[in-house]
């Protein structure tokens, strides 16, 4: 079983992103399962959803507490929600940030916690297709860009038949240019990213 | 076709696939997405032949919902929580002028203090208004109760409430596969009121009747109620040959070890504790009792399909020779105890039984599958009492662990 929080605030599609991730994922062939935390609803609040998949059918309805995955999509988010909390050994942790991966461990308090940390400017990434500060898509991109769980395909076709027409179209793009950046940060050719071990 | 579909969601398209004639709800969380589902297929068309009605409280809902189904409609609302409460005289109304009205319960507590999440509180409260009182165990049953509850109301001129855990269900997105709208026009009849207000031939519903009839009306009322019973069961059945899974009934039986819910798997032991539970709880247990039972734990696990009419019988024969018996309660009767707990110990009486009742998840807060694997192990050691509350904070206002609560602020 893969388990993954996202950490974000009100009006972000944090809610979105884990049910977008969710559709991904089954699209993947895995049964997958997406549950969302609601507060009062309040536009710039944190918010945390939680995902998982699995090849059996998903029973518990339990928050994820060890996620293997944690995608933070507020960095302003990193030094007071505690993003590393829980995260299992040597997890992956992706921040939008336009940071690189050790200072969003310093401003996590994180810098010797075992895990992959991922950096990917995806609000700037996303104003620039989408015009609006909704990072879901580009920041499942980068997720699909390290991780075998989701494909890039299934995560733009996810935002397509969600949001018909231009939005869709504007999403899938932003999904594009994040999981480029992230597969460049990848490459082993590559210096001065934001992958950090 | 199997897909990933919000809970409410997934209710709602099966709601409209059944072909009311009136649907009248009022928006409360969390209940809402279902009833502005609805609203967009009204007007879409896909929810055809049928008059949605905006109205302004739920006591309005609920008496459009019963002028409708009075009128020879078929009809459907939802609500929850204070929403509920509000239409109570009404929710009494429908069920006393046997009108099989069905309606979803998202499942929510009661204020104050006021509260948005998820717990029993608002459908324990109704138990006694004559209802039927179907709870699923995950957001594939919620979908497919709705459509047995519109079979079986309608057979019995009863009306049917499908609880659903708020949020924990409603605003889940699960792996599910939906009745059709073919499907469910070749399972559900058409809906044949047995009776109608008609202006050719006036007749009286809900008429009043005093001391010299009250009691025998509720007699009869009482005994419907135990027919009610056997057709829940027969459009449970029905279900399960034509869709090939298993949704509704009146007790969940689960394989001992794998944990999957199997009608063939064998009573409880002698030797077991058994855990009874209502609603998505059941997951969770799942999950959290697999492992026990590879360690050897004797564990069984047993779930309350239907609360009304409950499941004496039902429940005695899935709980076999098990004397110890662990509850987990989502609601709670303030100076007594749990809810499912008193009806649990009425059905068990005179079997010397021993029965914990555990308060869990009151108002929201997660349960946690260690921490129900800690309460069977303590109950197995005997270090349990009567009455417990799963996770109890004590020592002032305590800080949420990280990830552990539904809000993780």
């Amino acid at each position: 079983m893969r388990q993954v929080r996202i950490h974000g605030r009100g009006g972000q599609g944090v809610v979105t992103a884990a049910e977008m991730l969710a559709r991904a994922g089954f699209i993947a062939g895995h049964e997958a399962q997406a549950i969302p935390s609601f507060g009062s609803e309040r536009t710039g609040a944190p918010v945390v959803a939680y995902c998982r998949f699995a090849d059996t059918p998903l029973r518990t309805r339990e928050p994820v507490l060890a996620p293997n995955v944690v995608l933070v999509q507020d960095p302003t988010l990193l030094a007071s929600d505690h993003p590393f909390a829980g995260l299992a050994t040597g997890g992956l942790v992706i921040v939008n940030t336009t940071a690189d991966a050790g200072e969003a461990r310093a401003q996590a308090g994180a810098a010797d916690v075992d895990a992959t940390v991922i950096t990917v400017p995806a609000t700037s990434i996303t104003m620039e297709h989408l015009g609006r500060p909704k990072p879901a898509a580009a920041m499942l991109a980068a997720y699909a860009a390290c991780a075998d769980d989701i494909t890039l395909d299934a995560v733009q076709s996810v935002f397509r038949e969600r949001f018909p027409g231009q939005m869709g179209e504007a999403n899938a793009a932003a999904a594009a240019a994040a999981f480029a950046h992230v597969r460049a940060q990848l490459a082993p050719a590559a210096s001065g990213g934001g992958r950090e071990a | 076709m199997r897909e990933v579909l919000e809970g409410s969601m997934a209710v709602a398209r099966t709601v409209a696939r059944c072909r009311p004639g009136v649907v009248c709800a009022y928006p409360i969380s969390p209940q809402t997405h279902i009833v502005e589902a609805l609203s967009v297929m009204a007007r879409t068309g896909e929810l055809a032949d049928c008059e949605y009605v905006n109205v302004e409280s739920e006591f309005s809902a609920m008496s459009v919902s019963i002028g409708a189904s009075a009128a020879g409609s078929r009809a459907y609302t939802a609500t929850a929580s204070q929403g509920l409460l509000y239409m109570a005289e009404a929710v009494y109304n429908a069920a006393g002028m046997g009108l099989p009205i069905v309606m979803t319960v998202a499942n929510r507590a009661i204020g104050a203090p006021i509260n948005i999440w998820n717990d029993h509180s608002d459908a324990m409260a109704m138990r006694d208004s004559g209802w039927l009182q179907l709870f699923a165990a995950d957001n594939q049953e919620a979908a497919d109760l709705h459509v047995i509850a519109f079979a079986a109301a309608e057979e019995l001129g009863m009306p049917a409430m499908v609880c659903m855990d708020g949020f924990v269900l409603t605003h889940a997105s699960d792996v599910v596969e939906l009745a059709t709208a073919e499907q469910i026009d070749a399972f559900l009849p058409p809906y044949r009121p047995t009776q109608a207000l008609d202006i050719d031939h006036p007749t009286t519903i809900g008429t009043m009747a005093g001391p010299e009839s009250f009691t025998e009306t509720k007699y009869l009322q009482h005994l419907r109620f135990l027919d009610a019973a056997e057709v829940i069961e027969a459009w449970s059945d029905r279900f399960r040959q034509e869709f090939g899974r298993e949704a509704g009934g009146l007790v969940a039986r689960y394989h001992p070890d794998t944990l999957d819910r199997d009608r063939e798997a064998p009573p409880a032991d002698p030797e077991d504790l058994t855990v009874v539970a209502m609603g998505s709880v059941i997951g969770t247990l799942q999950a959290a009792l697999a492992p026990l039972r590879a360690d050897g734990v004797p564990v069984r696990l047993v779930g309350i399909s239907a609360f009304r009419p409950f499941p004496e019988r039902a429940l005695r024969a899935a709980l076999g020779g098990s004397r110890h018996v662990v509850v987990i309660d989502r609601a709670l009767e303030l100076g007594s105890g749990g809810v499912l707990t008193g009806c649990v110990g009425r059905a068990l009486a005179g079997t010397r039984s021993r029965i914990h009742s555990v308060v869990a998840g009151l108002g929201g807060r997660p349960i946690l599958e260690a921490s129900l694997r800690d309460a069977v192990m303590r109950a197995r050691a005997g270090g349990m009492r009567s009455l417990e509350f799963l996770d109890l904070k004590q020592g002032g206002v305590p800080v949420p662990r990280v990830g552990a609560t539904e809000v993780a602020r």
